[in-house]
């Protein structure tokens, strides 16, 4: 009796899914690659496929994580992947317009200008949500598609190489045996954490788009919650947009953080912050990132045809959706439950999805 | 009158909702060629019967007649099918189409697949003009104002009848407060449409707040309480005095004796001064005077205007006219911000779309109010957080005493307390409760009701709204009356106000007696 009940207790922790779905893929690697989980030392950097994946998820994640906040005010940011693209275009031109590409002040500068201007995004968008009311989806079209075009304006429609070591270090380099992408994302989601719970943002931001009426009536002001919350999306996709271009040591107007955006807002859904706003789990999104990351390896690791990996890709995401749906669950799990304990009376058919509402 | 057979008959209607019985056992009938007004207080039972009648719910008992035969309305389209129309506050039609789209929408006429345009246009014209409108039928639904977007919604339903090949044509039309946003000139004309029907032998049930226009257009009323049938009268037997003491349901003696529990608090200086505050659609500009520890109530019926005097005096809509002075200072009022500023506190009467937010837990949302004042860099201290949500949950008897609790798991009552905690956590100059003893049990409202009296000796003043007079009088200094969105008098509470004399004011709508 404990045992289920601590096991339903699990069951219903917040988490449990997107871990759940986590490490069943890794899992699915075992039979094709056997050394999965193998972790080995070489000229002193740690190498292994989950190390990898950590690595290759890094801009996902900290881009996932901005997105994170301004889908629990109850908006969408679709700009993210333009904010990557100006970012990286912005400091590799700067950068590889320095005489010393490996000049620390010049690269330094450089990062600072790009991050400036993901910052001038993020104001654009919360100016256009929160100051103009624009659905949240169409302003944030606009530097989509706008975004790019500025990005390859920038890099003069070329895509800029740059060799800077100092740069190098923040998407491709290692520090303490480990990727230093790594410990950039581990700040980030530290400082996020920090910011959201340590102070009441997190509470306001929850408020805002779980009733967005009554936080009006309760003295929030929502417009310059909102705009924040752009503005950190764009910065943390600003993060990402150095790391690419970094770990790449180039700039691409077209193709950096392509898509990225869509791949965001699946790890949020994964991580199970409802697109409604409101509740919203920063390590769910971490997690939702690293199993959207990890399904990428998998379709490599094994083998699944270049052609089908879109397709592939899809169905594994149906899956995971339809497991976090309380409703799907009821029906097919709580089904199974009843063939298998016969002893509950045949009354209730299946489980009954929890009722919120007792008023 | 010789009183043919009903078009509709509903005999013993049951509707039960988990814990509450909505209706038990109400009769209704509707005779063709009649204009029916269904009155009751809110949650008399007025829109569940409504429901019932047109398919939203399934009934739970009793029998429902349209011409002599028993039907069994188990969706609103069956409804539709059988010749009950129904036309509802909020239009529900299509802005964007055209007036003729909108009156045929989901029932085109069509050859092969193809729409026939022509033919849609032209048989609209002819309906629009068969009931004497004046509308343009190509031109967008949203080019023409509210009311005659609801007379297009009254053409949609009475002409589905004649066009659906079925030529029953619509017998019974229901007017679910269609009134409630037009101006009197709007009224007159739907009036005017409304008898148009009646004289063509359509059976008009109406429902409205303003009783004003109840004695004008109807001519017989059914009167609802608590769910059961209070009786069927011809308007003209009953005046307006009469209609409330039903729909209220206290003989007006019996009210006299709680009384005693009347306040004469000495109450200070004036805190809130309204000066032909107002707003259009909204409240006419009234003057309101709120003093230190005062409890002003308003009484007023249902749409009288009480709850958009309240969210005036809160900032939570503009006001377009006239000033608010707080405190000796003057205060914009543009929004809420400006009345949390200066110490103006509002539970709204909608708890759940206006007041909570049921996502958080309780301990969340009993902070909310007073975290926003802080800003978002200054969070509560948890220790002093934790204590003071521990001391409203047990000061207020939250149930579950658990600030983890999600809010909207919890009872009406319980989430009133909610609300009523996060903003005494601010501790409000004034406390603005609208309806805050609406649908919760016995023992809350009771406890609500102490708190205030307890407040106001406290010294905080509380702008008191609530549809059940007893209340009203038992809590409040002074009394002030709405109605048909107009503060009409302002009552010193004494001996000599009683709750006769409240409802003699809001039938009459004048201030009578002793001025003030």
């Amino acid at each position: 009796m404990t045992t289920t009940t601590r096991w339903r207790a699990l069951t219903r922790h917040n988490l449990f899914w997107p871990v759940a779905v986590l490490v069943a893929l890794l899992l699915v690697n075992i039979p094709f690659t056997p050394d999965f989980f193998a972790i080995h030392m070489t000229d002193g950097h740690l190498y292994g496929s989950l190390v990898s994946i950590v690595l290759f998820g890094s801009p996902l994640i900290l881009v996932a994580v901005g997105m994170t906040l301004v889908i629990a005010t109850g908006g969408i940011d679709l700009s993210v992947g333009a904010v990557v693209a100006i970012t990286g275009a912005l400091t590799c031109s700067y950068i590889s317009d320095q005489k010393d590409q490996d000049a620390l002040a010049g690269v330094l500068l450089a990062m600072g200008l790009g991050l400036l201007a993901a910052v001038v995004c993020g104001l654009w968008n919360g100016f256009l949500v929160a100051r103009m009311g624009i659905q949240p989806i169409i302003a944030t079209l606009i530097i989509m598609v706008a975004g790019r075009g500025v990005a390859q304006l920038i890099t003069d429609g070329q895509i800029i190489t740059i060799n800077s070591e100092p740069y190098k270090l923040i998407g491709g380099g290692y520090w303490l045996t480990l990727p230093f992408s790594i410990f950039v994302v581990a700040a980030v989601v530290a400082v996020t954490v920090a910011l959201t719970r340590r102070t009441a943002l997190g509470l306001l931001v929850e408020s805002v788009g779980g009733n967005a009426e009554a936080s009006r009536l309760v003295g929030i002001r929502s417009m310059r919650i909102k705009i924040m919350v752009y503005v950190f999306c764009a910065l943390c996709a600003g993060i990402a947009g150095l790391m690419i271009s970094s770990n790449t040591s180039a700039a691409d107007g077209n193709n950096a953080g392509l898509w990225i955006e869509l791949d965001a807002i699946l790890a949020v859904v994964i991580g199970g912050t409802s697109l409604l706003g409101g509740r919203f789990s920063i390590g769910g999104t971490v997690v939702g990132a690293l199993v959207i990351q990890t399904l990428t390896t998998t379709i490599y690791t094994i083998g699944v045809p270049t052609q089908t990996n879109l397709v592939f890709k899809a169905a594994v995401v149906i899956v995971v959706c339809l497991l976090q749906s309380p409703k799907f669950r009821a029906k097919v799990f709580g089904a199974r439950a009843k063939t298998t304990a016969p002893a509950t009376p045949a009354a209730a058919p299946a489980e009954p999805a929890p009722k919120m509402e007792v008023s | 009158m010789a009183e043919p057979q009903p078009v509709l008959e509903m005999t013993g209607i049951v509707k039960e909702f988990p814990g509450v019985r909505a209706l038990s056992g109400v009769d209704f009938r509707l005779f063709p060629g009649e204009i029916h007004a269904l009155m009751g207080e809110n949650g008399a039972g007025k829109s569940t019967l409504i429901k019932v009648l047109t398919g939203v719910y399934t009934l739970d008992g009793g029998t429902i007649t349209l011409d002599g035969r028993d039907v069994r309305i188990g969706s609103p389209l069956q409804a539709q099918h059988a010749g009950i129309s129904t036309v509802y506050q909020e239009v529900n039609l299509c802005p964007n189409l055209s007036v003729a789209e909108n009156i045929f929408i989901g029932r085109e006429p069509t050859r092969a697949g193809r729409i026939q345009w022509k033919r849609m246009r032209k048989e609209a014209a002819e309906m629009v003009d068969r009931l004497g409108l004046d509308i343009d039928v190509t031109a967008p639904l949203s080019s023409y104002p509210l009311a005659v977007q609801q007379l297009v919604a009254i053409v949609r339903s009475v002409g589905h009848g004649d066009s659906d090949g079925s030529g029953s044509g619509t017998k019974v039309l229901v007017l679910d407060e269609p009134t409630s946003s037009l101006d009197r000139d709007e009224v007159l004309e739907l009036f005017r449409l409304m008898r148009r029907l009646r004289d063509e032998g359509v059976a008009i049930l109406f429902v409205s707040h303003f009783l004003d226009q109840i004695y004008e257009i109807c001519d017989r009323m059914t009167v609802l309480r608590n769910g059961t049938l209070v009786g069927e009268h011809l308007v003209r037997d009953l005046d307006q005095v009469q209609l409330i003491e039903l729909m209220i349901g206290k003989a007006l003696d019996q009210l006299e004796e709680l009384h005693d529990h009347q306040l004469h608090a000495d109450v200070g200086e004036s805190l809130l001064t309204a000066e032909g505050l107002g707003r259009t659609g909204g409240i006419e500009p009234f003057d309101l005077d709120i003093k230190k520890g005062e409890v002003v109530g308003l009484a007023g019926l249902l749409g009288s205007g009480r709850t958009e005097l309240a969210r005036l005096l809160f900032g939570a809509d503009q006001p377009d006219a006239g000033k608010v002075t707080i405190g000796g200072k003057q205060v914009s009022m543009s929004a809420p911000n400006d009345a949390i500023g200066a110490g103006v506190a509002f539970c709204s009467e909608n708890r759940k779309t206006e007041g909570l937010v049921p996502d958080l837990t309780v301990r969340e949302n009993i902070i909310l109010a007073l975290q926003a004042a802080r800003g978002w860099t200054r969070p509560i201290p948890t220790a002093q957080r934790d204590e003071l949500v521990a001391k409203y949950i047990k000061a207020l008897d939250i149930r579950p005493a658990n600030p983890e609790a999600r809010v909207g798991q919890l009872s009406g009552g319980n989430q009133q307390k909610v609300l009523l905690a996060r903003w005494l956590i601010t501790q409000p100059k004034l406390l603005i409760l609208d309806e805050p003893t609406r649908g919760i049990d016995i023992g809350a409202k009771t406890e609500i009701q102490k708190l205030v009296v307890s407040l106001s000796e406290d010294g905080m003043s509380v702008l008191y709204i609530a549809a059940e007079l007893e209340e009203v009088l038992r809590l409040s200094h002074t009394i002030g009356v709405l109605r048909d969105r107009k503060l009409v008098a302002r009552l010193t509470n004494g001996p000599e106000i009683t709750p006769s004399k409240i409802l003699e004011t809001i039938a009459s709508g004048e201030q009578s007696g002793e001025q003030q």
